[in-house]
């Protein structure tokens, strides 16, 4: 059926691209509206508006600074009520945008001006602007916090050398969580404060471990974010070394946690020998090697529950949990395969369940692989287990995280549930201040009515009883749907792992 | 690669941390919620909307 696409520009219109995306979910979910997208119209939104067949001419007269509205509707009249409904609702944002504050600045130096002991700025810009603003809010004496992704690595590294130049700390870019003291920034969860430094190239790994530590009654004096490339060869680990100066200098850190994807050969050296120098303990995880030599006062960690578990000392992370009696009450159903497929929001978690199932000795593909696990497009389909980041560019492209919209999830979840060569679906569920605010929910929703022997489903929550969304009524409504919940996301993969053998043990009777 | 040695940082992690939010709206609140002082730029994008000129306006120091 033919579907008919109607385009409105709003000149010099700007939302945050948050509330674009909740208004485009609203809209497209109008009856006949079939595809919506409220976006700005800078070059990489246009892109995804021409590639995604929502615009009227393939292209569009409009600027970074106008606001397209697209849409495909079965027929005109259709996508004629629907422009209205977004119009309305557009004015509607406006209007109470701002309304809490009688003035609000327009720039950084202006804010600087009305707040001038103000001495951090969170950037979530779009990526093509948000290195300019970086660079303003550096020459304001401001440290930095850049959410913002797609930043070039050479404007990220020009950055980095200006921000070491003027003693300033540059978080990111694509930084999702950091903690400065009390202040939980962008997607934190609330925790304890404690004796535990932490520096961490990978937002999710920071979240786990430091709600393992918080949960199991340690705390975090600090988490810097560093981004994801700061231990590539292009940026040498500079925003790394200078959080260690930090937390080495600072009091209320007794000991540090080092978290990341494995970072390029010299800049490990680097690194590991400014650890060396420090008179505080340090814990390795560079997520994905199984061995790394470390200097003396450091330990490695080859998983992100290991490096909670070095720092928490006598505290046990899930209490009273075992793996083996959870796997020995819940079998895999008949007729089932033995694969298992992981569908992550978190990227880091992601890399640990691959580390665990390629330990255990099992085939493993993911879309993002940690070293020794094939590349997704090069593993025969329908083989060994598939360990999908659902967080990565290719799922994220013009929609939300997961962690913001868990519906990214819901059709590779439907999928999954439905193919008997799965035995098992292993997932995370990441909550805290910026992500959705009951993701259970929406998932035992998708599960709801699942067939009696679908995969079983085994998970964990990363968050605090301190958050938003309470881990405790998350993890309620996950086991209420019939999922397995672990304390951390390594648990999960434990348990996993001991249902599965626990069927190959009944094959291997039966051979 | 990074020879360079680290100047002293400006205070940050021992002071409290006053936030200026340029972006996502729905940061202001959630840091208001935990207490942190936080002042909202009503950000739009520079230069037109054209991501060149803004970063060579923001090098100008513009």
């Amino acid at each position: 059926m033919t579907a008919f696409v109607l385009n409105e520009i709003r000149k010099g219109f700007y939302l945050d691209s948050v509330a674009l995306m909740r208004l485009s979910r609203e809209i497209a979910a109008l009856p006949g509206v079939r595809e919506a997208a409220l976006m700005m119209a800078t070059p990489a939104n246009k892109a995804i508006l021409r590639d995604a067949g929502l615009l009227e001419s393939g292209d569009v007269e409009a600027h970074g600074n106008d606001l397209v509205v697209a849409m495909r509707a079965d027929d005109e009249p259709t996508a004629r009520a629907a422009l209205g409904q977004a119009l309305l609702a557009l004015d509607g944002r406006k209007t109470q945008s701002g309304a809490h504050d009688a003035w609000t600045p327009r720039s950084i130096a202006a804010a600087v001006s009305a707040a001038a002991d103000a001495n951090l700025a969170l950037i979530s810009v779009p990526g093509e602007f948000a290195a300019a603003e970086a660079r303003k809010a550096l020459r304001h004496g401001l440290h930095v916090m850049m959410f913002s992704d797609n930043v070039s690595i050479e404007d990220e590294l020009s950055l980095k050398q200006e921000a070491r130049e003027r003693g300033l700390l540059l978080m990111g870019p694509d930084c999702g969580t950091a903690i400065i003291g009390d202040a939980p920034l962008a997607f934190a969860n609330k925790i304890k404060r404690g004796p535990v430094g932490i520096i961490g190239a990978s937002g999710t790994g920071t979240q786990e471990v430091s709600c393992l530590l918080s949960e199991a009654g340690s705390g975090v004096s600090h988490a810097i974010g560093v981004g994801g490339r700061d231990l590539k060869k292009e940026v040498g680990g500079i925003t790394t070394l200078m959080a260690i100066d930090a937390l080495d200098a600072d009091e209320a850190t007794e000991r540090v946690v080092l978290i990341s994807k494995p970072p390029h050969p010299d800049v490990a050296r680097t690194v590991l020998a400014r650890i060396a120098k420090s008179s505080k303990p340090y814990t390795v995880c560079f997520i994905g090697l199984e061995q790394v030599e470390v200097p003396a006062n450091a330990t490695f960690a080859p998983t992100l529950k290991d490096a909670a578990k070095a720092v928490l000392g006598g505290l046990r992370i899930g209490s009273g949990f075992d793996a083996s009696a959870i796997a020995a009450r819940h079998g895999v159903p008949a007729g089932r395969g033995a694969r298992i497929e992981g569908l992550f929001a978190g990227g880091t978690l992601c890399a640990e369940a691959q580390v665990f199932l390629k330990n255990a000795g099992r085939r493993v593909s993911s879309n993002a692989p940690v070293p020794g696990v094939a590349v997704l497009e090069n593993a025969q389909p329908g083989q060994g287990d598939r360990i999908l980041d659902l967080g990565a560019d290719e799922y994220t492209r013009g929609r939300p995280h997961p962690m913001i919209d868990p519906s990214i999830r819901d059709d590779a979840l439907r999928t999954a549930l439905e193919n008997t060569d799965i035995a098992v679906i292993l997932l995370d569920l990441i909550i805290g201040y910026g992500a959705h605010s009951d993701p259970a929910g929406h998932l035992a929703e998708v599960i709801a009515g699942r067939r009696p022997d679908a995969p079983l489903i085994i998970g964990s929550v990363t968050g605090t009883e301190a958050d938003p969304q309470i881990r405790s009524r998350q993890v309620r409504t996950l086991e209420e749907a019939g999922v397995l919940v672990a304390p951390s996301n390594a648990q999960a993969c434990e348990v996993a792992l001991k249902v599965l053998a626990t069927v190959k043990g009944e094959v291997d009777a039966h051979a | 690669m990074c020879a360079e040695e680290n100047r002293e940082l400006k205070p940050l992690l021992a002071n409290r941390v006053k936030v200026i939010n340029v972006g996502l709206e729905g940061f202001v609140g959630e840091l208001r919620a935990c207490g942190i002082e936080v002042t909202h730029v009503d950000w739009r994008p520079p230069a037109g909307g054209d991501p060149k000129m803004a970063a060579l306006l923001a090098k100008l120091g513009v």
